[in-house]
């Protein structure tokens, strides 16, 4: 049996992350970070919106989007202060704060999804 | 002569107990500025905290739209403080790369067999971006049309 | 083209000195003469102090790779003419520790290439008697590119994670385990599995893609590397949720 190392989930997870943040996260940060804020094409009234959002489909698909994008960008940028900052023997910090902070942001997605009216 | 290295190891810097020193080079802190290719590879990792900061964004906006018509417009209006704004115009960039890059790269990791012989990368990385096409339409039709 | 063309050599000699200098050396510069040709003449002629690793000189031994204006090369196949009218600036290998001017300590590489098992691993010997094992051209294809390897490390040079991380395989030792795994004889791959899937076995690797694009024998160990990955997390995800049949 291949020593159990958490290394081969973690990577799955960031290639999952990574794919499903290349397909849909340029799209949104177009949207909903640019084009509504100021105003271009025709932004969507606040009721379809909210429909849009209260969907339970629309929940899921969200809370997987928020996940799967989280532990992607924590797996990438921890490598990224391994490797560019060569601070490897902080490592058990490092990936407390990187996965520690995918968990904590992903309770939280969970919680704001959950709790939409 | 070993002897007397052995014995006087600091008479003879230039050696170990069985053979010359070898000269060992550590990476420089910088190394990453040394090629271009290393500098578009950190750009690419880099794009991992732009990530991050797009989903606390988008977090931030369902919870927005969670609260009302008001909150929506309020969030709306943060979001066009400049700061904010050059930051998501930033993240779109760093976004896009990580896109075109993930899409050029994936073929690599996913060798798909069609009557025994592999497709071809350019036919993944094809489809890849026709996904990404059929993506971006449906989340547009979705928040635009629907 | 010029005549001749200065070539700043890295030297190192343990003996006298505890660093590195650099020696310039101006050599004749011909259309056909490669930076090999350069070191050769330097030897003959100019300075026989001067060490370094050569074989075939022609590209297929993968004894002389070095440093040349900061790119990992083949010496034999580096025309001195690509670098106008230089200076040429030859330096040892890099991310490997230096023995003695140009010549490095490859014994890290010979370690990990063995610890991949990059031979034909298979549950029960065919005799034989029973003739030879049959490949069909498709299979052959398969892992024909891996096999390409001529273990010279330039990949090992141009790659950020090997210099970082002692426990990094390294680009090469994967591409050659692959080379075995893809292969349709061998019967190895849970062994290698082991070795390879251990923390910094391949997991240390980012894909930053310099490995490819520097080996000489178009092997391209990135795409090998990223190939294997997710075989073995498939693998690892398989033993997760089915212990019992992984083994």
């Amino acid at each position: 049996m291949a020593k159990r190392s958490l290394e081969p989930m973690l990577w799955l997870l960031f290639s999952a992350g990574g794919v499903v943040s290349a397909l849909l996260v340029p799209i949104l940060v177009l949207l909903l970070g640019i084009a509504f804020p100021l105003g271009w094409l025709s932004a969507p009234n606040y009721e379809h919106l909210f429909a849009i959002v209260r969907h339970p489909l629309t929940r899921v698909a969200l809370f997987g989007i928020c996940v799967l994008s989280l532990f992607h960008g924590a797996h990438r940028f921890r490598f990224t202060l391994y490797d560019g900052l060569q601070i490897k023997h902080l490592n058990e910090l490092i990936n407390l704060f990187c996965y520690g902070g995918a968990i904590v942001l992903s309770l939280w997605a969970g919680y704001l999804l959950w709790a939409v009216p | 002569m070993s002897e007397h290295l052995r014995d006087h190891p600091a008479e003879h810097p230039g050696y170990t107990e069985y053979h010359p020193r070898w000269l060992r080079r550590r990476p420089s802190t910088y190394w990453w500025l040394e090629r271009r290719a290393y500098v578009s590879f950190i750009t690419r990792e880099l794009s991992s905290i732009f990530i991050a900061w797009f989903i606390v964004y988008l977090l931030l906006f369902i919870r927005a739209v969670s609260r009302g018509d008001a909150s929506y417009q309020q969030f709306l209006a943060w979001s066009r403080h400049p700061v904010v704004l050059v930051l998501n115009v930033v993240t779109f960039l760093f976004v896009v790369f990580h896109a075109f890059t993930w899409f050029n790269l994936a073929p690599k990791a996913m060798v798909v067999h069609v009557g025994g012989k592999p497709l071809p990368a350019s036919v993944i990385s094809a489809s890849n971006y026709a996904a990404w096409v059929a993506a971006t339409a449906f989340v547009v039709w979705l928040l635009l049309g629907g | 083209m010029p005549d001749r063309i200065t070539m700043q050599v890295t030297r190192y000699r343990p003996e006298e000195e505890s660093g590195e200098s650099v020696q310039e050396y101006e050599v004749p510069c011909s259309k056909d003469w490669v930076v090999l040709d350069g070191l050769n003449y330097i030897k003959d002629r100019l300075d026989g102090s001067l060490s370094y690793r050569w074989s075939c000189r022609m590209g297929v031994c993968g004894s002389c790779g070095m440093t040349v204006n900061g790119e990992p090369k083949l010496t034999c196949e580096t025309f001195l003419s690509e670098y106008g009218s230089g200076p040429v600036r030859v330096e040892p290998l890099k991310n490997f520790p230096v023995i003695r001017d140009l010549v490095v300590e490859i014994g890290d590489f010979m370690r990990k290439l063995v610890m991949v098992k990059p031979w034909m691993i298979r549950d029960q010997e065919k005799p034989v008697s029973e003739g030879e094992y049959l490949q069909t051209p498709n299979e052959l294809d398969e892992y024909k590119q891996f096999s390409m390897c001529i273990n010279c490390m330039l990949c090992y040079s141009a790659c950020p994670i090997y210099g970082l991380e002692p426990g990094f395989i390294g680009p090469a030792a994967i591409a050659l385990a692959q080379r075995y795994n893809l292969d349709s004889r061998d019967e190895g791959s849970a062994e290698r599995l082991d070795v390879l899937s251990e923390h910094d076995g391949i997991w240390g690797c980012t894909f930053v893609g310099e490995c490819t694009e520097v080996c000489p024998k178009h092997v391209d160990p990135a795409g090998a590397i990223q190939r294997y990955k997710l075989t073995a997390a498939l693998a690892g995800l398989k033993s997760f949720v089915l212990p019992r049949s992984a083994r």
